[in-house]
């Protein structure tokens, strides 16, 4: 693999020629070697691998990069297949105007869920190995000699009886017209030779001089500037505005509301100008009856969720939990609370949209760049054939961008000015503190019996929540149950012979959305917690008590036993120093964590290790999903110490990183991750490594003051972080 | 008004108390300067003005007038700084979008503090990084310093 260069070249050249040149857009190769590459022409040997005369191999990259790494790792599948010459890969992104007229040939574009690889592995090693068989057939046909006899390695195609041997290139014409081969063997895990190499990330030396393309950066021959303002209640409606004195400002070029008055928006010739234009607006706003919602009203709508009697059962439900309650020794009662979070990533939502006679072009950096163009299609009444979207890399997206709702405004801006002129719409930091799409806030109640022998004989879990499938999807819940607010419920690791879960639906005014880890970042919460406390009831060590009840969940008591042993957890820590250990099963990977810690008298937390612990079943990159789990360790201290969203007068409270404080480099404790992959299936490695992280440092909380924490942020109960 | 960005000089027409943030970004493209916050919270704006690392969200370009301006762009033509390097080497970024402010600060640090301790790196990296690159920011300013050989791990 070379440079980053090459990765949007397609893009570069499209983009230009559509737009009649004049991008600024940062990818711009030596003229010699553009010209080159173009003249030469690669061939496409299948839609995934494109192969030139020079033997260059670029391998085709569907879904986004925000940070994840899957730009470099999901290439790496299709080359070890292929059999490439890693040095001589390029990744170009697949061109999302292309993939929609294709029918969505290359898959799916959502960058959501932790699915890039364990959703694509199985077709992109099958385009690896078609076009692999591919180029023996064209050898094969050219040398007159059985493909069986055949070897490719290393980027070199050979016939060792003959002494015939060549790199791709001459032969990717040929191999291209062959017949594409079905049911093509698949490579044995053991034989992987780029598959579980720590490739260096290709878009990273982008990030270090400045070069790195988001969206916020698109600069485009003529472009204003939008400003936004959104109705600070949501759902409200300007019903008006003053902008006498805002329009004479120097660059400002019209003010207008978009969304039948949902925002009002400033257009200027810089972003500054029009920012500072909109702060002098007066906007009447009709805040549409949701003024008056705050923290404890929404709290209390929530508690009555906790024990109202229309609730829906999980499907895991069994025996007869009141029976075996009321026959039991010790039961336990809890009820955890996890707050709204916003994502807040870096680069705030914004992008930039062009409306000509026949296209409409979009850049904006995005989870779901297929998708986008539906949306803005959808708000312009068009086709999304039409509309172009063009790559970008996103400034962080941890599931802020799998919503298009900034896109949306940009093309209704667009279509209020002049045809043709390019508008970048970028929000304020505050735009994007007070308009996101939060994680939902949640409420658990739990309930727990122990028999004689301090086995847990009965769980019952009510969950209060609200639906992303209801409310963010727009898709009914089956029989009443959302499966994401319930995750971690719906199969307890834990035997217990008889079980009782149960979700009720607590739709607000605040907009939720999918926020890294997603059910995944607060179900843990109670659950791992509660499993302690019923450990402490029995007077046992909670790794042990936990372990004591996975007989059936081999996997689980794997990851669990690998964290515990990495923190040495058989023997004691020094004096003062406390652990605690939690274990999850999320997207389809396990993960489990040990924090220790030690707390002073004025409630200051020191972490002195954390130990992360994964089994993916297969790891593609280590030192990307090393690098994973570390930025995973701080999102959730982040929203451990710190997060919250809190409403008041129908509004949120915070604004921006003062008030919406994030984990800083001088918090940042040493974190040891464990990959400890055992093959046999294919799980996630961006969202997992948060789910045990937060229980795991709340049961170390206990350890080290006797004290429960069951509702975040930590801050709220007097601790500090050192 | 006259800016001496990355040692050429800029003639701008602007409003004095217009951030140079905004100069650099959308009278000037220089692209390489983030905006995330806007009110020195976070340093993705970090630039250096003779020298000293600044946040240009906050900084009146009227300010930075007659002063030596320094971006992402101006620190090396090649990404051949140690900094830069060492950010490569220990595969620091994530999404990138904080780096430039990270890798001006830690520039800075360095010029000023060619060893730093832990409690430098503590004292002067108060940049924010969502996507959680610390560890591995203070890994790569140990070996541009030449004080630990600790290198990510694959
Ligand atoms: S954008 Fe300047 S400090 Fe955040
Ligand atoms: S690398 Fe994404 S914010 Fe720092």
């Amino acid at each position: 693999m070379k440079t980053s260069n090459r990765i949007s070249r397609r893009n570069f050249l499209l983009s230009s020629a559509a737009v009649g040149g004049g991008l600024a857009l940062g990818f711009t190769l030596p003229a010699s070697k553009a010209q080159a590459a173009a003249a030469a022409g690669p061939k496409r040997v299948n839609i995934w691998v494109e192969v030139a005369p020079d033997d260059s191999v670029t391998i085709k990259y569907a879904r986004s990069e925000m940070g994840q790494g899957s730009l470099t790792s999901a290439p790496q599948i299709v080359a070890d297949e292929l059999d490439a010459n890693w040095e001589q890969v390029h990744i170009a992104y697949v061109d999302v105007h292309e993939h929609i007229l294709m029918n969505k040939a290359w898959g799916s574009m959502q960058t959501v869920g932790s699915q890039t690889i364990r959703n694509s592995q199985s077709y992109l090693r099958q385009a690896g190995a078609t076009a692999r068989a591919m180029l023996v057939a064209a050898a094969a046909q050219t040398w007159k000699v059985p493909a069986s006899e055949i070897t490719v390695k290393n980027g070199i195609v050979a016939h060792a009886a003959s002494k015939k041997q060549s790199g791709f290139g001459a032969l990717a014409a040929l191999a291209a017209t062959q017949a594409v081969p079905k049911d093509v063997p698949l490579k044995d895990p053991a034989t992987w030779n780029i598959i579980g190499q720590s490739k260096p990330r290709v878009d990273i030396p982008a990030s270090v001089n400045g070069t790195q393309v988001y969206g916020i950066d698109v600069s485009l021959p003529g472009m204003v500037y939008a400003a936004i303002a959104q109705s600070p209640v949501f759902g409200g409606k300007a019903r008006g505005f003053a902008a006498d004195s805002a329009r004479k400002r120097r660059g400002v070029i019209d003010i207008f509301t978009i969304d039948d008055g949902a925002s009002v928006v400033v257009v200027a010739d810089n972003w500054w100008r029009a920012k500072n234009a909109l702060a002098e607006v007066v906007i009447d706003w009709d805040e549409q009856g949701n003024g008056k919602a705050d923290n404890a009203s929404i709290r209390k709508f929530f508690e009555a969720g906790l024990t109202a009697t229309d609730a829906a059962p999980l499907p895991n439900n069994k025996g007869d939990v009141d029976t075996a309650m009321k026959g039991a020794g010790k039961v336990l009662e809890a009820e955890y609370f996890t707050p709204y979070l916003s994502h807040s990533p870096m680069e705030p939502m914004g992008a930039t949209v062009q409306i000509s006679a026949a296209e409409v072009h979009v850049w904006a950096s995005t989870q779901v760049a297929d998708g986008l163009a539906s949306e803005v299609a959808a708000a312009l009444k068009l086709k999304p054939e039409v509309v172009i979207v063009h790559r970008v890399q996103a400034g962080g997206g941890f599931g802020r961008r799998g919503s298009g709702d900034f896109a949306r405004q940009a093309a209704l801006i667009a279509a209020k000015l002049p045809q043709g002129t390019p508008v970048k719409l970028l929000w304020s930091r505050e735009e994007d503190t007070q308009h996101g799409m939060y994680r939902p806030l949640a409420m658990y109640k739990l309930k727990g019996a122990l028999d004689a022998n301090n086995n847990v004989v009965a769980w019952q879990t009510r969950i209060a929540s609200g639906s992303l499938m209801a409310q963010r999807i727009g898709a009914p819940l089956a029989k009443g149950v959302d499966g994401m607010a319930t995750e971690g419920f719906s199969r307890l690791p834990y035997e217990v012979a008889n079980q009782d879960h149960s979700y009720i639906q607590r739709a607000t005014h605040v907009p939720i959305g999918f926020w890294r880890t997603v059910g995944w970042s607060q179900t843990p919460f109670a659950r791992e917690q509660f499993i302690d406390e019923l450990a402490a009831a029995a007077g046992e060590d909670p790794l042990k008590f936990r372990v004591r009840h996975m007989a059936a969940d081999e996997l689980s008591r794997h990851i669990l036993e690998t964290a515990a042993k990495a923190a040495g957890w058989d023997t004691a820590p020094p004096k003062g120093v406390f652990r605690g250990i939690a274990t999850t099963e999320p997207y389809a990977s396990f993960t489990a964590a040990v924090v220790e810690l030690s707390v002073n008298d004025a409630g200051v937390i020191t972490i002195h290790r954390i130990v992360q612990a994964i089994n993916p079943g297969y790891v593609v990159n280590p030192l990307n999903v090393r690098a994973q789990l570390e930025g995973a360790t701080v999102w959730a201290l982040s929203a451990a110490m710190w997060g919250e969203i809190g409403i008041e007068r129908g509004r949120v409270k915070q604004a921006n990183f003062h008030d919406y404080r994030v984990l800083r480099l001088k918090e940042m404790p040493k974190v040891d991750v464990v990959l400890a992959p055992t093959g046999g299936f294919w799980g996630g490695v961006g969202e997992p490594g948060q789910a045990p992280l937060i229980p795991a440092l709340c049961n170390a909380l206990f350890a080290a003051t006797g004290k429960r924490y069951r509702s975040l942020p930590l801050t709220q109960h007097g601790l500090s972080l050192a | 008004m006259k800016l001496q960005i990355n040692n050429q000089v800029h003639e701008v027409d602007v409003e004095p108390e217009m951030p140079l943030l905004w100069v650099l970004r959308d009278i000037l493209d220089l692209k390489g300067t983030k905006y995330s916050c806007g009110i020195a919270q976070c340093g993705a704006c970090t630039v250096h003005i003779d020298g000293e690392p600044m946040r240009s969200c906050v900084l009146p370009v009227s300010s930075a007038e007659g002063k030596r301006i320094t971006t992402i762009e101006g620190l090396s033509h090649d990404a051949s700084h140690p900094v830069q390097q060492a950010w490569v080497k220990h595969q620091v970024p994530q999404c990138g979008y904080c780096q430039s402010g990270q890798i001006m600060t830690a520039v800075s640090l360095l010029e000023k503090i060619s060893k730093p301790t832990d409690a430098d790196i503590n004292a002067a990296m108060t940049n924010i990084c969502r996507c959680g690159t610390y560890k591995r920011i203070r890994d790569a300013i140990h070996d541009v310093a030449g004080n630990a050989p600790e290198v990510a791990k694959a």
